[in-house]
């Protein structure tokens, strides 16, 4: 089943003229509904004999237009008129290679690969044209959706070729010639967004849309503290709610979490508002007896950030060393020494989740938004207790993510409801389950130390990082950051620095961690960030002065060469990838000249400027903002990003845009708070985002380059949160290093 | 028996009177453009029009739409040809997730209907209960502007109440 474009959509741009011959089986279903007759050229390309052309996105859509960019990679080697294009999802599957959506790793981890789908399905047809021909395919060419002989300009269209060019034995991927860049004819251009309709007419499937006769809604109540176990409980009153069907304890699971359920009971009703009115009648008594239980419900949140500021003014493990920054004498009045910190993070994406699940006695059926099908399809085979080839993951639209959806509890809850049941179930989470049952971007202590050289500039630089890292959602040990996570700008700090140390703390995790968009580029950009400004108005120079000062001469910087050899280049081993100092440098003066961040402002107004490279991408931020009355106005906002080539340069932009109003709410907003294990918010009005009137005009710059592409989802946050605080500084000398802005001013 | 007409057409719905709007959309109707965001009237994402007036179907007990004219998403194009605010969002690109973009939309038309040139500070005051976590912010702003436009070129034609009846799955 392919749910998520509307079935209309895709029907009517498909075009329905064609009979069925159909040679490729995750576009069966669909070509069965239409009736099209489709000729697979390898498992991403299809062509009808009326020319169009169906191309598989085989990543996990939430927002960020992979849908359009991986298909126009494959449709420019392809060779194929755009508009003949129709997008199909893939489910889940390995055949289709790499579809774990997280790490703004679509396109920089599998750019040759999708490439290469599509020059298997052009050499194919180029192959059947010359075989109709009799001519060596050296002479033959595609071009614009036709096959083309050099010599005598016949031509045939894709169309004409299609079910001949089926036959062909595939190519091997290594073997296909790929295009020139200077060749790309859709790569790096606005070409249409595909999607985009069935979302304004309302015909996009989200994972909370989808729907199967006889389903039962499921609402779960789940333990508020991890590690909670049911005791006991009392559904009578529940089960007197007109449309329940059924109450079901959820089975015990086990720690560390790891992405599986929490247990609980679940109201199973035929309808949304039975299940959740019932499941208010539930009485339920927790265990807490479990020992990490019992120590995860002392966890309180604001007693926990004393901690890891406590932990981070005392040295800590090594994790960079360069020089010695002990040895040193540091003269106080050029010293500079802080703390940065910040909460708990919830990813709030406006589809909280939801999950559909049909377990058969030999097939088990899920609908789910996900960032990792295959992942899911392991684990539901798992929990099914069937073979993986038994599994069918579809994969619906995703109402945002952000990190969230890569974890599959909700998609499981329903796995295991199904089975118990033997009917689909469809799990469906509140608002506040969302809120209170997370998997949280780190509540964090950043510590930094410098000091100022007499030309204004550093030579000792000492940082620390203390915060409950992800691998303990997977692993009890865990209490210090994994090498991933230390790359995040914090042991990859570029600066030609003589004597530079980075040391962690170790800390004990009492919530579900887990990956939000930047992951700790989010407290480490924040930290550096800030006090790169911090320095900058010591020195009295101009923010990117002082960055541009302290990256110093253009050069490849490899951080695993400066003192830090865990460094992990976001899964990069080419030296296409290499840290280039010069485009760091390059997007900060972008910025600043955009911008004109150094302009003379009105009282009460400033600019914040700082700057961060992630997944391969280097972003620049610029934010302005107003402080009157002790209130903060954000009045422009920029970002500068240097990503490499930018496949789909107007979905770079909307990224761009997110993340600078994401990058302001967890500025200057919310933050998850924990009293006695259980997470403290419940819902918008208590865990508010960005509304349209606390958004200035944002702009984005992106920096031509044919440079191999980097990130796009998650690099525009890195910059963002401090560039909001240094703002607030240049306007009111007020420097915030505790977030959220809220707790310290009016926003 | 509870009726109302929905997107244009009369519907007949044997719920709980207390159900919410929302539910008798999504799941009796089987009209599921309408998004449930936070059950707390607090996101929008669940914006339609009750005799042209957006409201927060998720807070909104269906009994409270008995007599009443309900327009969701899907009714907004008529024929098939879209509403020049739904085109306005596609010219705009607006949609990332897409997931508030229901409520945004009918909140716009909404506005549009009663003001087809609002200034910003109009569409920000107007537009603040519909939340987007995606930031498509500016972008919203910008399709409102020139679905305005758009509605003001077709100056004469009642562009805002369905002329067509859209079919509701009941």
């Amino acid at each position: 089943m392919i749910e998520n474009v509307s079935r209309r959509a895709l029907l009517k741009n498909i075009g329905l003229g064609a009979s069925a011959l159909v040679l490729y089986s995750p576009l069966n279903s669909l070509a069965k509904t239409s009736g099209s007759e489709l000729n697979a050229l390898g498992v991403f390309v299809s062509i009808a004999p009326n020319g169009d052309v169906q191309i598989v996105n085989h990543r996990a859509e939430m927002g960020q237009g992979i849908f359009t960019s991986v298909p126009q990679i494959i449709a420019d080697e392809l060779e194929a008129d755009w508009q003949k294009v129709a997008v199909v999802q893939a489910t889940g599957d390995s055949k289709f290679g790499d579809q774990m959506t997280g790490g703004s790793a679509s396109i920089r981890r599998n750019f040759a690969h999708i490439r290469q789908m599509g020059a298997i399905a052009r050499t194919m047809l180029e192959q059947a044209a010359a075989k109709q021909w009799q001519v060596p395919v050296s002479e033959v060419a595609a071009k614009n959706h036709y096959v083309v002989h050099t010599g005598s300009k016949r031509k045939l269209s894709f169309g004409e070729l299609a079910e001949a060019a089926s036959q062909l034995p595939l190519p091997d991927a290594a073997s296909v010639k790929l295009k020139n860049t200077g060749d790309f004819k859709l790569v790096g251009k606005d070409v249409g967004l595909k999607g985009q309709e069935a979302i304004v007419r309302g015909e996009a499937v989200y994972a909370q849309d989808f729907t199967l006769p006889g389903m039962l809604i499921a609402s779960i109540q789940r333990p508020p503290v991890i590690g909670g176990k049911v005791k006991s409980f009392d559904a009578a009153e529940a089960k007197k709610v007109a449309g329940v069907v059924d109450v079901i304890q959820l089975r015990d699971r086990t720690l560390p979490t790891d992405v599986k359920p929490l247990s609980g009971v679940a109201v199973l009703a035929t309808n949304t508002w039975a299940a959740q009115e019932a499941r208010k009648k539930l009485k339920i008594e927790w265990d807490y007896s479990d020992p990490k239980a019992a120590q995860n419900a002392k966890h309180n949140s604001s007693d926990y950030l004393k901690d890891l500021v406590a932990t981070v003014k005392k040295k800590g493990i090594e994790v960079r060393k360069q020089g010695d920054v002990y040895a040193h004498e540091y003269a106080p009045d050029k010293t500079l020494e802080a703390v940065y910190t910040g909460p708990y993070q919830h990813h709030m994406s406006m589809e909280p989740p939801a999950a559909t699940a049909w377990v058969q006695k030999d097939r088990c059926q899920v609908w789910t938004g996900t960032q990792g099908p295959q992942w899911a399809r392991g684990l539901v085979a798992e929990e099914a207790g069937m073979a993986q080839e038994q599994v069918e993951i579809n994969m619906l639209l995703m109402g945002g993510a952000f990190g969230r959806k890569g974890k599959n509890d909700f998609t499981l809850e329903a796995v295991e409801l199904s089975k118990a049941t033997g009917k689909p179930v469809k799990v469906i989470w509140t608002r506040e389950d969302d809120v209170k049952h997370g998997f949280y971007h780190s509540i964090s202590a950043n510590y930094l130390k410098a000091e100022l050289t007499d030309d204004g500039k550093a030579e000792h630089w000492l940082t620390r990082v203390a915060y409950p890292p992800i691998a303990s959602t997977f692993n009890a040990a865990a209490k210090t950051p994994g090498d991933f996570q230390l790359s995040l700008g914090f042991g990859d700090i570029p600066f030609d620095v003589k004597n530079m140390q980075a040391e962690v703390g170790e800390v004990e995790s009492h919530v579900r961690i887990g990956w939000f968009r930047a992951v700790a580029m989010i407290n480490n950009g924040f930290a550096l960030g800030s006090f790169v400004d911090e320095l900058a108005a010591k020195a009295d120079v101009p923010t990117d002065e002082m960055w541009l000062r302290l990256i110093g001469p253009d050069r490849l910087f490899s951080p695993a060469k400066s003192g830090f050899p865990k460094w992990v280049n976001y899964g990069q081993e080419s030296d296409d990838y290499a840290l280039d100092t010069k485009r760091m440098k390059d997007v900060i003066r972008l910025v600043v000249e955009k911008s004109n961040a150094r302009e003379k402002t009105a009282k009460d107004e400033g600019w914040g400027v700082s700057y961060a490279h992630s997944f391969n991408s280097y972003v620049a931020a610029a934010t302005k903002v107003r402080v009157k009355d002790n209130k903060v106005t954000l009045l422009e906002m920029h970002t500068a990003i240097d990503c490499g080539i930018a496949i789909t340069p107007d979905r770079v932009k909307s990224q761009m845009e997110g993340a600078m109003i994401m990058g302001a709410t967890s500025a200057m907003l919310g933050g998850i708070t924990v009293k006695d294990g259980a997470v403290e918010q419940n819902n918008f009005y208590d865990y508010p985002v960005a509304r349209m009137p606390q958004i200035p005009p944002l702009f984005v710059h992106i920096q031509p380059s044919n440079a191999a592409p980097g990130g796009v989802g998650e690099p525009g946050m890195g910059p963002v949160l401090a560039s909001v605080t240094n703002a607030i500084y240049h306007a009111s000398g007020k420097r915030i290093r505790d977030l959220p802005v809220s707790e310290h001013m009016a926003v | 028996m509870l009726k109302l007409t929905v997107n244009g057409k009369p519907a007949t719905l044997d719920v709980d009177p207390a159900m919410p709007l929302l539910y008798a959309l999504r799941e009796t109707l089987g009209l599921t453009a309408t998004k449930f965001g936070c059950g707390a009237g607090q996101c929008g994402a669940c914006t339609v029009q009750l005799d042209g007036e957006p409201i927060r179907a998720c807070l909104t007990p269906v009994s409270v739409a008995a007599g009443k004219s309900v327009t969701t998403l899907e009714g907004l194009a008529v024929n098939g040809e879209l509403h020049p605010v739904q085109q306005a969002w596609l010219d705009e690109k607006v949609p990332q997730c897409g997931y508030c973009q229901a409520g945004q939309i009918m909140t716009a038309s909404a506005l549009l209907a009663k003001n087809p040139t609002p200034s910003d500070a109009e569409i920000t005051e107007y537009m603040q209960g519909n939340i987007c976590r995606c930031g498509t912010y500016p972008r919203i702003r910008a399709a409102i502007k020139s679905a305005g436009a758009a509605l003001k070129k077709q100056a004469g034609v009642q562009v805002f109440e369905p002329k067509t009846k859209v079919e509701a799955n009941v």
